[in-house]
């Protein structure tokens, strides 16, 4: 008898490796002996600690996350989906599991026999050398070249550490050709340069060999004091002898090193001795930065990527650090504020990478974020606004400088797109020739929007109220900002307009307290938490803010936070606004982590009554903000 | 003429399976055997089965060995029907239908049967066994659209198909509808609302 639900799954694993070296027959063979699985949300399949199953795991569908427990706390070092195999330990070794294995969402795995699997094993190469190959790397999918090494399967042999301490058994990144001095050189020369170079020490050379140290320390202590003249030479002050350390010493051994000797410096040498040749230097900067993808790290990674590839990696450790940060419940307002920092990073870096290709800027300029970015809340990779705003310049010039300008933002938003960010849909971006404009030109600009507000222009509009400046000269935010706020303060029908703007889409519930769900085809029955929830809250925030002359704050949770404090009378709504915000701003970025994607439309079946009832007291706020809108800018003249 | 109802004239295999409920071990994991039937038509009387399709579920799992497929041949009607008429000829395979009860009987045994809108197939059955001068089915049975039903506090008169069934809790449909490709559909659904309604 033939059986079509074994061809079914047959047909599913032919795509995978190591599957995909197997003839079709012994697939279906092998889907004979499956047990297919469904796991709900959060379910384990096999616990750290557990005896090995007497099957491995293929996911079907849904995503499970692989997880250690490290300072008694879970930390998740990997996500299997569609098509990766999990739990192969059983094929190699009998004692229990390494790893906690947890459905992060509604999955159904493919549970395949070690027995059935084993002949296969033994009789095709291609399957031993993928096994032996995951094992080995620590990845996965080995033949995945982009993740060569990235990933960390269950079946590393951890000798029961956490995936933090096998950080600290790496090798140490450090600084390869230090910079040294000689013995007879001046403190003075020695302080510039290491103020030019922007380093904390020198070492002390003769012969290539380390024999001293002059570091902050002693330049503090010994030079600042008045101890010793500035114009001494470094032998009088240098701390001597240096500590030497092997060229491949772990961060772990390194960090001892420093303890040890209550030195913040090491001095790399090729033996490791004092009388090896110097080839680097270690600072206690290097070993806090070796430490995980803590945020100090993603940063000075931002800043000294030299490509767009690099940037890339940063972002991608971002979105892992996000993850990491939404799965242990850290208040989503740090996350946003670190993670906007290191987006604001790669933003600077990949302007400055396109400066550098453009050649330099004929005038001085200023780049801002706008939109989600533009009011530091961008945590998903959602699309990019941007817009460029650059010093008046004579007539016949603005063409050239115009030019330029175009030129560098296209150059930008190239490598914005590697990153991973999507240009904006209605191109409102500074590589549009509508928004890369003078100084002049841009006042004029918000001017139009301000006095004049169409309906239609408005919309488009709001977004430019909320930047955020990211790169180059601050005297232009300034004017601009300025400028802004002088033309809209006390306009009432330019508030109007935001407002009217603001309550287009009234709080989500329906007459029996019930949510208003999605009805077009693709998203029936979702809840559309971007356009339903966030973005009322964003549009009413937006007005009060500059009705309210709110300046320099553009984020949404500070903003309500900051009209608390400026009215008193409705401090509590404004707080309520706040928190609404953020617990939106979780479920979104939890729901866009999970499906890589915008985070817009909520799958209410997929929640837990908790949930749900959380997500529910976040409307109450919109409706009650929206009322005050209305009394506010006395909307009913208008609507 | 009422042997059957003494149960001294029946048939060996529908002792062994009257005997397979006397000798149920109380400590074995429960086995469902999930089906689907296709049928010339939703009368019971008039209508007869033209594909059985199972596959079993233990331990909050698919069995996908525990798999049973069966063609049933043509009772000599013309049918009116040309796509039920295409799905004949493609199954060589198909047997007379009193086989295909027999082999049906011998696989499912005392097991627990779960499929959509059991009544109806299990009436259909039951005529057909009615036909060989047989009992009636004696497994218990389950049905995932009252168990949705039952999650959601729908009234009885809710009525959801097994398209329908599949889009609320995302599980993939094959293109083409057969009976296994039905009965396997419906074990994922089982298997989803067995965990929400948090049955043993």
């Amino acid at each position: 008898m033939k059986n079509p639900i074994a061809e079914r799954i047959a047909d599913f694993l032919k795509h995978y490796p190591p599957f995909s070296s197997l003839q079709y027959t012994e697939l279906v063979a092998i889907a004979e002996h499956i047990k297919v699985v469904y796991l709900e949300k959060n379910q384990i399949l096999f616990k750290i600690g557990d005896p090995t199953h007497d099957s491995f795991y293929v996911v079907a569908s849904g995503a499970i996350g692989l997880s250690v427990i490290s300072d008694a706390e879970e930390t998740l070092i990997d996500k299997c989906d569609e098509g990766d195999i999990l739990g192969l330990r059983p094929f190699f070794a009998k004692n229990n599991y390494l790893m906690t294995a947890k459905s992060r969402e509604d999955s159904i795995v493919y549970a395949i026999p070690i027995e059935t699997f084993r002949p296969y094993v033994a009789g095709n190469t291609h399957v031993l050398s993928f096994l032996l190959e995951s094992f080995a790397s620590n990845t996965r999918n080995p033949y995945d070249k982009d993740n060569r090494g990235k990933l960390i399967s269950e079946n590393i042999i951890f000798n029961e550490q956490s995936a933090t301490d096998i950080q600290y058994f790496q090798p140490i990144k450090y600084t390869k050709n230090p910079i040294t001095a000689s013995t007879h050189d001046v403190i003075r020369h020695i302080a510039q340069t290491m103020a030019s170079r922007q380093i904390g020490s020198v070492i002390i050379q003769e012969n290539q060999m380390p024999i001293g140290i002059v570091t902050d320390f002693e330049l503090t202590s010994k030079i600042a004091t008045g101890q010793f003249s500035i114009d001494t030479t470094a032998e009088k002050i240098m701390t001597t002898p240096v500590v030497t350390v092997p060229e491949d010493i772990s961060i772990a051994e390194a960090q001892m090193m420093m303890l040890k000797h209550n030195v913040g410096y090491l001095c790399v040498t090729r033996d490791g001795t004092e009388k090896g040749i110097i080839t680097g230097i270690i600072s206690e900067h290097d070993v806090v930065a070796a430490q995980a993808n803590n945020p100090g790290v993603l940063l000075k990674q931002a800043k000294r990527a030299n490509r767009s590839k690099e940037l890339k990696v940063v972002r991608d450790k971002l979105t892992d650090l996000i993850q990491n940060s939404i799965d242990k419940n850290i208040p989503i307002s740090h996350i946003t504020s670190v993670a906007s920092e290191i987006n604001n990073a790669i933003s600077r870096r990949a302007i400055e990478l396109g400066i550098e290709k453009t050649g330099t800027p004929p005038v001085r300029f200023a780049w801002f974020s706008l939109g989600s970015q533009g009011r530091r809340e961008q945590l998903l990779m959602t699309d990019i606004n941007n817009s460029l705003v650059f010093e008046d310049v004579p007539a016949e010039k603005y063409d050239e400088v115009k030019n330029y300008f175009l030129q560098l933002s296209e150059r930008v938003l190239e490598t914005f797109e590697k990153i991973g960010f999507e240009k904006s849909p209605q191109g409102s971006n500074s590589n549009n020739e509508l928004w890369c404009k003078s100084l002049t030109d841009w006042i004029k600009q918000y001017n139009t929007w301000i006095n004049t507000p169409g309906e239609k222009g408005i919309h488009l509009s709001t977004i430019f109220f909320d930047y955020d400046f990211v790169y180059g000269d601050p005297f232009i935010e300034k004017a601009l900002t300025d400028e802004i706020f002088a033309s809209a303060n006390n306009n009432h029908l330019f508030y109007a307009f935001l407002g009217t703007d603001a309550i287009k889409k009234p709080a989500p519930l329906g007459f029996f307290r019930q949510f208003l769900l999605e009805q077009d085809e693709e998203h029936k029955d979702t809840f559309d938490i971007k356009s339903r929830a966030i973005t009322p809250l964003v549009d009413a925030a937006r007005v009060f803010a500059i009705s309210r002359d709110i300046r320099g704050i553009t984020n949404t949770y500070q903003r309500y936070k900051k009209l608390a404090d400026l009215e008193p009378q409705n401090a509590d709504l404004y707080l309520e606004c706040a928190e609404a915000f953020h617990t939106l701003h979780w479920f979104r970025t939890e729901e866009g982590l999970k499906t890589d994607s915008g985070g817009q439309y909520i799958n209410l079946e997929e929640l837990t009554k908790v949930d749900k009832v959380k997500l529910k007291n976040c409307f109450q706020p919109i409706n009650d903000i929206q009322d005050l809108i209305k009394n506010r800018f006395q909307l009913t003249y208008f609507t | 003429m009422l042997d059957w109802l003494t149960g001294k004239g029946d048939p060996d295999f529908w002792k062994k399976y009257s005997e397979s409920f006397d000798k149920a071990d109380a400590n074995a994991p429960v086995r469902y055997i999930v089906f689907d039937c296709e049928k010339t038509g939703q009368d019971w009387k008039e209508d007869h089965i033209l594909s059985i399709g199972c596959v079993g579920v233990e331990n909050d799992a698919i069995k996908v060995g525990d798999f049973f497929e069966v063609f049933i041949a043509d009772h000599k009607e013309k049918h009116e029907n040309e796509a039920v008429e295409k799905l004949f000829k493609v199954n060589t395979d198909a047997i007379p239908e009193t086989e295909a009860m027999i082999k049906f009987i011998g696989f499912i045994k005392n097991a627990t049967l779960v499929g959509h809108s059991t009544n109806l197939d299990i009436e259909m059955i039951n005529q057909a066994l009615k036909r060989m001068n047989l009992g009636k089915l004696k497994n218990e049975a389950i049905d995932i659209n009252v168990m949705h039903q039952r999650l959601k506090n729908l009234s009885e008169d809710q009525y959801h198909t097994l398209d329908q069934l599949c889009d609320i809790y995302k599980v993939k449909k094959n293109s083409r509808s057969t009976a296994s490709g039905d009965a396997y559909s419906s074990a994922l659904v089982f298997l989803k609302l067995r965990k929400k309604l948090k049955m043993k």
